[in-house]
Parts: structure tokens; C-alpha cells; sequence
């Protein structure tokens, strides 16, 4: 949903809330405003595309919204805090409790067993051995993985490692699923299959954001918001 | 405490993990860690046992004595040399001396008089020139000679002015004679001893004994009243000739603590009545002293040289380690961005190197235990393995481990999140 710039702190429902975000790099001597002042703001359970052709600042989007960087100015509230103002072990924080991360090539790590990949962000949380193998079981049997927890990743399909990608997501309990290009890598009908896992997501309350520049993919999700040069073009409800 | 440990084990399984999945690589890294903590260990042990070797032997020659020898002075000094051919030399300590020293000195618990002269022995057609020690009963008491037959000299043999002598085991072996000796005569220059009992000798021998020789021990009054003060030599040029009425003087000091002041005493005593240096002063205490010293220096120098094979050894797990930390970019970068935090991504690192260096420390004291039982067993060097150059070096292969695993680690947490995802 659009905001007006200069607004105060994010309400109860809203998970993410970006106010007046620019991010800028210098390149030789030249800036480059890969974000150019974005606002918006995200309800607690909504699903939400964001959109944009190569170059629009959609990575650069991801990232901010993925706690991995931070904005040149403005203020991004996740979940009631100003990331904006962290440093990088509360970034770390952040990224552990409140955002789960799905990425185009599954990004699991190859010596790890499914499980033990589903496992890994509850291990830096430190959760207990015994409750962590159990929950790791009970989110690959929510993405329909529970027949391959003892495989590695190399062993798997890509339908199959994002499946897993998911359940490591959902770990702990994020407050966001932030999903870059989930199906880049996979074919049409895998596609639709983990479309349709993130429409099962979204259903049971999840919030999610989509990045991605298919349309065909971006329909999926119930609003959109589509950047340009850094700035944003439109966003629909 | 008990919540930190469970904290830190699956980072402790995930250093185990990672260091079983790349078995060879770990091994032949460990390997440079257990040579140099098997040959810290072993070279201490070696270096030790060197040492404890001469330290005995100073200690067999008690530490609560001092040895007053007299020496021929020097021609600068006004002595005898070879100008004065012919006369008769007389310097050393005198009989006076023993006196003085007994009586001035503090904290003298005995003093034994003794002289030394090389005089050919005899047994049967066997001869052989041995040198007769012309001392008192008190000898045996100050240098520990356990008898191995027959008994030593008394008091009686020193008052009667017995014809009796001691032989040191050696004396025996050289006279091609048994243990049967004991009890048969043998001739010692122109007087006939009777053999009343043998000596064993000091073994090793690294160190200046008073009695490392073929010895001949008899009473120092039989030899006065058999051979006189005087010995004449006769050789080629006429005849060189000493009167010498003692020397050596053993003084055993009443404790340890008093032997340095002592030993300064008897200097003194004994300078006021010489008027030229004809006598040197020995203390088995500052030897023993000076030889702890070598050994420090000894101990020191040859742990350095083992240590800087550990230091090869840790250099060879950093190697390792950066290569590792490049191979694994993108895993570092997906644990960082799953939300680890840089500081876990250190110690995930560091666990991993120290799990590497502390294996290797472990198998390397196995092996620096076993090795210096087999240089024992097959070069007769006596070693020591001290309880304290394990620890020394178990924990100088775990400082390697944290030192030469700090950098990589650092480097790996340094990586951008963001770079790291996108390494191939």
C-alpha cells in the first residue's frame, strides 16, 4: 500500500513499512540511485509481487528488504524496528528471527542432508537438538519432503531442493517469506507446483514477498508493486 | 554454563564433520602438528635425560663438598719449570692445611686428607702403573664408593701403618685379576700390600672424579712411612723430582647451604700461608649449579628448534584453512544470510582448525611419548619425559590452532553477504 513519505512509526498490522528509502552507490565518479525514494508499506498476511524489468532496483529492493543491506536513507521498519539504524549482527538477528529467505538457485548447502539444511537457522537460534529435529520433520512433511530427509541436495531435483529451501525458510517462524525468482531455475509445471506451495503458505497467514520480473509468476501473488529506475511505478492492491 | 555448551556442540560437530568429510586433506594437514608436537616432546625428553645424566654424576660427588687440590705453580708465579730441572719442587697443601681448615673454617663437618702418586702394582708377572691414593678412612665416607668385596680402610690399618690396600673395580680388571684377590698380596712399588677389599667405580664418568681411575687405595700413614713425601722421576735429562704432602684435601660442610661461604673461607685460610698459588679450589655445588644452567640453555634451544617445526605445522593448517574458506564462499554467504552472525561464522571456522591442530596435538603426544622410549631402547641415550613438556606442548598446538585459525576465520566473516551468495 502507498504511503505518504515522513509518516510515523508502522501500525500493529504492518510487517514492513519503507519510508522515503534511497540507496545510493558511487561508481567512479558517478552515484548511481539504484533506489530513488520508495515508500510503501505491507499488511501483516498479504502477498505481494514486486516487479520491475533488469535495472528498475529490484535486487537492490531485495536485499534492503532481505536485511543484507541497508538504505543510503530513509527508514525501513521490519516488524516494529527501524532496520535502518542496525548494525550487522542485529542485521543478523533480524535475518534469523524475522525474514526467511528463498532464493532462484535454492542456495542449500551441499554437504548437508535435507534435514540437517531445514535445521540450520534453528541451530543459530539455539534450539535444542531434539525439539530442532522434530520441527525440521514436521516442516519437510508441510512441504511434502518428508520422504528425503536423509538425502543431500545434489541427490534431489530443483522442484524438490526448492521445496526444502522453503521448509529452511519457514524454520523460524519468520514474520516474512521473501522469496527472490523462486521458480527462475525450475521448469513450467515444477513452477506452478511451488506457486501453488506459496499459495498454501499464504492461506494458512503467512506474509509473503515475491520477487520476480514474470508476469505469469507475479499473478499469483494478491497485489503487486512494480519499481522503476530506482522509483516506484505503481502499486496495486 | 550448562546452555552454553549446548550452544556451542553443533559447532563443535560441525568442525568434527567438516574435518571427517575431507579426511585426506585433514590427515596430511594434522601431520605437520604431530611431528612438531612429537618432536618438542621427544627433544625435551632427550635434552633432559642428557642433563639428568650429568647432574647425577655431580651429585655422586656430593654437594656438601669441597675439593682443595693442590697444582703445580705456574714458572711466572717463582715455581718450579723446566729452567729449574733437577731440584726437588715442593708446593701443595700441606698437612697444616687440613689443620687450619678443621679448625678456622665454620661449618666443617670432616676433612680428608689425601695423596696421589702413580706407582707401578704388581701381581705375579702382571704389572701395571696405577695410581695409589695414600688416604684415610674417612674417604669412603665422602665419596660414595659401595665395596663389592672385602671391606675398606679403618682407623686401626691408619694407626697400625698396615700394609693393606683397596682396589676399585677397575684397578682389579686391569691387573687381570678376579674377586679372588681379596685377601692375596700384591706389590705396589717396593712395598707388599695385602688386598683387603674392591671398591666399585663411579660410572659414566662424564664429570672430573676424584677416583674415576684404576685406583689403589692405602693408608695414608703406610704410605709416609713406605714411599716419603718426595717423588722423584727419573727421565731422560736427568731427574725431575715434587714434595708434595697432600693432594687433595676433601672438606664435607655440614649442609649445603654453607658450601659457597666455605669454599670462600678455605680460599682465604689457605692463601695466607701460600705464598704462591699452589692450590685450586673446586666446588662440586657451583658445578652442579652451572650444569643446570647449561641445561636450561640446552632445553631452551632445543624446544625452540622442535617448536618451529609446530610453527611450520600451523602455518600448513592456515594454508589449509584460507583455501577452505574460498572453496566454501557460498556457504559462508548462505549461513550469513540465513542470519548467522559474523561472530558464529568465526568460531565455526576456529573450531574447525582447532579440532585440525588439537588432533594433531594429540596423536603428536602419543608420539612424542613413544619416541623417546625407542631412542632408549636402540642408542642406550637416557631420556625423561616430564610431565610438563606435554602440557607445554599439547598447549602450544591449541594456541597454534586459535592463532594460525583466527585469520581465516576473520576472513571468512569479513566476506559481504551479498558477494559471497553470488561466488561460484
Amino acid at each position: 500500500m502507498p504511503i505518504e513519505s515522513g509518516s510515523a512509526r508502522p501500525s500493529e498490522n504492518e510487517v514492513v513499512r519503507l519510508d522515503n528509502v534511497k540507496r545510493h552507490y558511487v561508481v567512479g565518479d558517478e552515484v548511481v540511485r539504484a533506489l530513488d525514494g520508495v515508500s510503501f508499506c505491507i499488511r501483516k498476511g498479504s502477498y505481494w509481487a514486486i516487479m520491475g524489468p533488469s535495472g528498475s532496483g529490484k535486487s537492490t529492493m531485495l536485499n534492503i528488504l532481505g536485511c543484507l543491506d541497508r538504505p543510503s536513507s530513509g527508514a525501513y521498519w521490519l516488524n516494529g524496528e527501524n532496520v535502518a539504524e542496525m548494525d550487522d549482527d542485529q542485521l543478523s538477528d533480524h535475518r534469523l528471527k524475522n525474514l526467511g529467505f528463498v532464493f532462484q538457485s535454492f542456495h542449500l548447502i551441499s554437504q548437508l542432508t535435507v534435514c540437517e539444511n531445514i535445521e540450520v537457522p534453528m541451530m543459530y537460534l539455539g534450539v535444542p537438538p531434539q525439539e530442532r529435529r522434530e520441527r525440521a520433520e514436521m516442516l519437510a512433511e508441510r512441504v511434502g519432503m518428508s520422504h528425503r530427509l536423509r538425502h543431500l541436495p545434489m541427490e534431489l531435483s530443483g522442484g524438490q531442493r526448492q521445496r526444502v529451501a522453503v521448509a529452511r525458510a519457514l524454520a523460524n517462524d519468520p514474520a516474512v517469506l521473501l522469496a527472490d525468482e523462486p521458480t527462475g531455475n525450475l521448469d513450467s509445471a515444477t513452477s506452478v507446483q511451488i506457486m501453488q506451495l506459496f499459495q498454501e503458505l499464504y492461506e494458512q497467514g503467512k506474509t509473503i514477498i515475491l520477487v520476480t520480473h514474470e508476469p505469469d509468476i507475479a499473478r499469483f501473488a494478491k497485489s503487486n508493486i512494480v519499481l522503476k529506475d530506482g522509483k516506484l511505478l505503481s502499486c496495486q492492491e | 554454563m550448562h546452555k552454553s555448551i549446548l550452544y556451542f556442540w553443533p559447532f563443535v560437530k560441525l568442525g568434527l564433520t567438516d574435518v571427517w568429510r575431507h579426511k585426506t586433506r585433514s590427515f596430511l594437514t594434522m601431520l605437520g602438528m604431530v611431528f612438531g608436537v612429537g618432536s618438542v616432546i621427544s627433544m625435551l625428553a632427550v635434552g633432559e635425560g642428557a642433563s639428568m645424566q650429568a647432574l647425577e654424576s655431580i651429585k655422586r660427588l656430593g654437594s656438601e663438598n669441597i675439593m682443595v687440590m693442590s697444582v703445580k705453580p705456574t714458572s711466572e708465579d717463582g715455581g718450579s719449570s723446566s729452567s729449574e730441572r733437577g731440584k726437588l719442587a715442593v708446593y701443595g697443601l700441606l698437612y697444616a692445611d687440613e689443620q687450619r681448615i678443621k679448625e678456622t673454617v665454620p661449618g666443617v663437618a670432616l676433612t680428608v686428607p689425601a695423596r696421589m702418586t702413580r706407582r707401578m702394582a704388581r701381581v705375579g708377572e702382571r704389572q701395571y702403573e696405577m695410581r695409589v691414593v695414600e688416604t684415610e678412612p674417612n674417604w669412603f665416607s665422602v665419596v660414595n664408593r659401595p665395596i663389592l668385596a672385602g671391606r675398606v680402610i679403618s682407623e686401626n690399618d691408619l694407626r697400625m701403618r698396615s700394609n693393606v690396600c683397596v682396589l676399585t673395580e677397575h684397578g682389579v680388571r686391569r691387573l687381570l685379576a678376579a674377586e679372588g684377590i681379596v685377601g692375596q698380596r700384591i706389590r705396589i712399588a717396593s712395598g707388599i700390600f695385602e688386598v683387603i677389599g674392591i671398591v666399585k667405580n663411579e660410572d659414566g664418568g662424564t664429570v672430573r672424579s676424584p677416583d674415576s681411575e684404576a685406583d689403589v687405595y692405602i693408608p695414608l700413614t703406610t704410605g709416609t712411612k713406605m714411599f716419603g713425601e718426595a717423588n722423584i722421576r727419573y727421565s731422560a735429562g736427568g731427574m725431575e723430582g715434587e714434595k708434595v704432602e697432600l693432594s687433595q684435601i676433601i672438606v664435607r660442610m655440614k649442609s649445603v647451604n654453607v658450601v659457597e661461604a666455605g669454599s670462600k673461607a678455605i680460599e682465604s685460610v689457605i692463601s695466607r700461608f701460600h705464598k704462591k698459588k699452589d692450590f685450586k679450589i673446586d666446588v662440586p655445588l657451583t658445578l652442579l649449579r652451572e650444569a643446570e644452567r647449561t641445561k636450561r640453555t640446552y632445553n631452551v634451544v632445543l624446544g625452540a628448534i622442535a617448536g618451529i617445526s609446530l610453527l611450520v605445522g600451523g602455518i600448513g593448517i592456515m594454508n589449509i584453512m584460507l583455501a577452505s574458506v574460498t572453496e566454501r564462499t557460498k556457504e559462508i554467504g548462505i549461513r550469513r544470510a540465513i542470519g548467522a552472525r559474523r561472530s558464529l561464522i568465526v568460531l565455526q571456522f576456529l573450531i574447525n582448525t582447532c579440532v585440525l591442530s588439537i588432533g594433531g596435538g594429540l596423536i603428536g603426544l602419543l608420539l612424542g611419548v613413544l619416541i623417546p622410549v625407542l631412542i632408549t631402547v636402540f642408542t642406550d641415550m637416557p631420556t625423561v619425559v616430564q610431565p610438563y613438556s606435554l602440557t607445554l606442548a599439547f598447549g602450544i598446538s591449541v594456541g597454534i590452532g586459535i592463532v594460525f585459525g583466527l585469520y581465516p576465520a576473520m576472513s571468512a566473516a569479513k566476506l559481504d553477504p551479498i558477494e559471497a551468495l553470488r561466488h561460484e
